[in-house]
């Protein structure tokens, strides 16, 4: 897998849906890559200036104060709460295996939200989703 | 007689460039038995040949704020490696001409090679590694002089070997490597592929002679004066950018290259806009590849070693360890494929000589500890005491400096007292469980402010707490002992 381009691999995300390949291949040189192990954090909870990430290969857990809260795996994100809303993580995220992620620094998540209006767009469909379910819950 | 013959060691370090040599200096220091190997004729690594045009981006000031000489001064020399003895530290400082304060590329490579004469630190050159596999819990490295069996292997092997993309007509494209000496393009128009600081250097290097440079690449420039950390092209090489942005000739295009045509005494570059639309054809009588660099991997493919970024970087933990093949560690510019906490998306210096002659040693201790198990040297600290001295270390320790928010200096509490735990990863000491401690360590937040932050682990939980910036950065204040002192208060016996 990590000899796959990253803008083929963003072409078959939800998130990048409807992106032509040359703005795909912008946005991919616009992510770096990082690679975790199995057990190591990612985003720490309370902790300052986390990043946004889109996991490319492996799973991921969500924990709030160490209790498990969902699981997230290949082209779901994380990190964009903290990020637009420039508050600590409220949760970490722990590498359930090892992880392969595509990440953009903070400040730069919102320059690619106002430059690509279609993934504002998918990130305000899955937020309302995680929104939809999380009212399931409580009701 | 070639010192390090083959045969059982407990460590093997392959590789003379800064980050090998870093780590046999280390090695020995520690008394741990350990054979360094190199392909090479002499030490230097990648500095015996690049940059291509001849001077580095990172500067060594022969005169700083501290006296040459003392660990402090670290701080102002990004090139030199670092020793416990006076007379081997600041090497590079005394080697430049005062032309510049970023050396030339010869006088780097003569910091290495006078640093490896001083410390008479043995070294068995002309010794190619050819492979690697697995015997019984050890691992063996095949070399051209005979196989090399060990309990540890360290590889230094440089992040140098060029890459480019799969783009069609790439492999006709020569790499920044290839690149010629700057006035054999003399009233050439040369595209150049990528705006990276290779990039930008074969750009500035040939605004004295190409007709037109065009740089070009899918992803806007972004330079460290705006961005505010070496996330970014160097402000040194921000010439070819002025030169764009004031209309002088050459230009600097946000495109995606879809491929590379090979004509009559030029190419055709098929290219199409990413920042703005619509499609480009650049001719040119030149194209470069300032596309990047992979570590050279395939000598260690008999031990499983996991890798990311398309393969040019091996995945590593805190402690630069492979997480696929234990007992693999690496150093040097590798060492990048540890990013850190990337806070507010700023990575550590490990791609670089004044981030990565840290990483050594804190992973030689941890190597010694860890698996070789030496005894720690504990050192206890009054209570008193620690809170000035976790402020001079933020105020005066390069490493801090040098890899902010990526290594942390530690005093832990251990039973009724207090013991100085040294250098660590930061990401090591806030995600693992421990005793209770409190670690230092400069932050920058990407917006011009540096500062202190402190991590409390409490009965397993680390919290984070911010400090105030200061002007010229001297954090030992009254203010900060106050601050820092309520923070540390319930750590202490």
């Amino acid at each position: 897998m990590t000899g796959v381009d990253l803008a083929d691999t963003f072409a078959g995300f939800a998130l990048f849906a409807d992106l032509p390949r040359h703005r795909l291949e912008a946005l991919a040189h616009t992510f770096e890559e990082e690679w975790f192990a199995a057990g190591q954090r990612v985003v720490r909870q309370g902790f300052g200036g986390a990043g946004f990430y889109v996991i490319l290969e492996g799973e991921a857990v969500v924990s709030v104060d160490g209790r498990e809260r969902a699981r997230l795996g290949r082209g779901d994100f994380f990190g964009e709460l903290s990020v637009l809303l420039e508050e600590p993580p409220a949760a970490d995220v722990t590498a359930a295996s090892a992880l392969r992620c595509a990440t953009l620094a903070g400040p730069h998540l919102q320059d690619v939200l106002l430059d690509y209006p279609s993934i504002s767009l998918r990130m305000l469909q899955a937020e309302l989703r995680r929104l939809r379910a999380s009212n399931q819950w409580q009701a | 007689m070639k010192p390090h013959p083959p045969g059982s060691y407990p460590v093997v370090v392959v590789g003379s460039g800064p980050g090998g040599v870093q780590v046999a200096y280390w090695l020995r220091r520690m008394g741990i038995g350990y054979a360094h190997l190199s392909a090479d004729e002499r030490p230097g690594g990648m500095f015996q040949r690049f940059p291509v045009y001849q001077r580095l981006i990172s500067w060594t000031k022969p005169y700083a704020l501290e006296e040459r000489g003392t660990e402090a001064y670290e701080r102002y020399d990004w090139n030199s490696l670092i020793a416990e003895e006076p007379e081997h530290r600041a090497l590079v400082a005394g080697l430049m001409d005062g032309s510049s304060y970023f050396p030339a590329r010869s006088e780097m490579e003569a910091g290495i090679v006078s640093f490896v004469q001083k410390t008479s630190l043995p070294l068995r050159y002309g010794c190619r590694l050819t492979g690697t596999r697995r015997d019984d819990g050890d691992i063996v490295l095949e070399t051209s002089d005979g196989d090399y069996k060990c309990r540890i292997a360290i590889f230094a092997i440089g992040a140098t070997q060029p890459w480019k993309p799969a783009i069609p007509g790439f492999e006709d494209v020569p790499h920044y490597v290839e690149a010629r000496p700057a006035r054999e393009y003399a009233g050439k128009r040369v595209v150049i592929i990528g705006k990276r600081n290779s990039g930008f250097e074969l750009a500035d290097g040939l605004l004295p002679w190409a007709r037109q440079i065009l740089l070009a690449s899918p992803r806007p420039a972004t330079l460290s004066v705006t961005e505010r950390s070496l996330v970014g092209a160097r402000a040194r090489y921000a010439q070819p950018y002025e030169d764009h942005v004031l209309a002088g000739g050459n230009v600097v295009l946000d495109v995606a290259i879809e491929r590379v045509e090979r004509g009559d005494g030029g190419y055709r570059v098929h290219a199409r806009g990413t920042t703005h639309g619509g499609n480009l054809v650049l001719d040119a009588d030149e194209v470069i590849a300032a596309t990047g660099f992979q570590a050279p991997f395939s000598v260690l493919s008999g031990c499983e070693v996991a890798t990311f970024n398309q393969g040019r970087l091996p995945a590593q933990t805190p402690y630069w360890e492979s997480p696929s093949a234990p007992n693999i560690f690496f150093a040097g510019s590798i060492t990048q494929g540890f990013g850190g906490l990337k806070k507010y998306g700023i990575p550590g210096n490990s791609a670089a000589v004044h981030g990565f002659r840290y990483n050594a040693g804190v992973m030689c201790r941890y190597i010694a500890r860890e698996r070789l198990g030496m005894p720690a040297d504990d050192q206890e600290i009054a209570p008193a005491a620690v809170v000035d001295n976790l402020l001079r270390w933020v105020t005066k320790a390069p490493e801090l400096w040098h890899q902010p928010s990526y290594l942390c200096r530690v005093i832990e509490r251990r039973g009724a007292s207090l013991v100085l735990g040294g250098c660590e990863p930061l990401a090591a000491f806030v995600d693992a469980p421990g005793d209770d401690a409190v670690a230092i360590t400069i932050e920058n937040n990407g917006k011009g402010d540096l500062y202190p932050a402190v991590y409390v682990r409490r009965d397993g939980r680390v919290t984070e707490h911010v400090l105030d910036p200061a002007p010229f950065h001297d954090f030992e204040t009254p203010e900060h002992r106050a601050q820092l002192g309520t923070l540390v208060r319930p750590l202490l016996p």
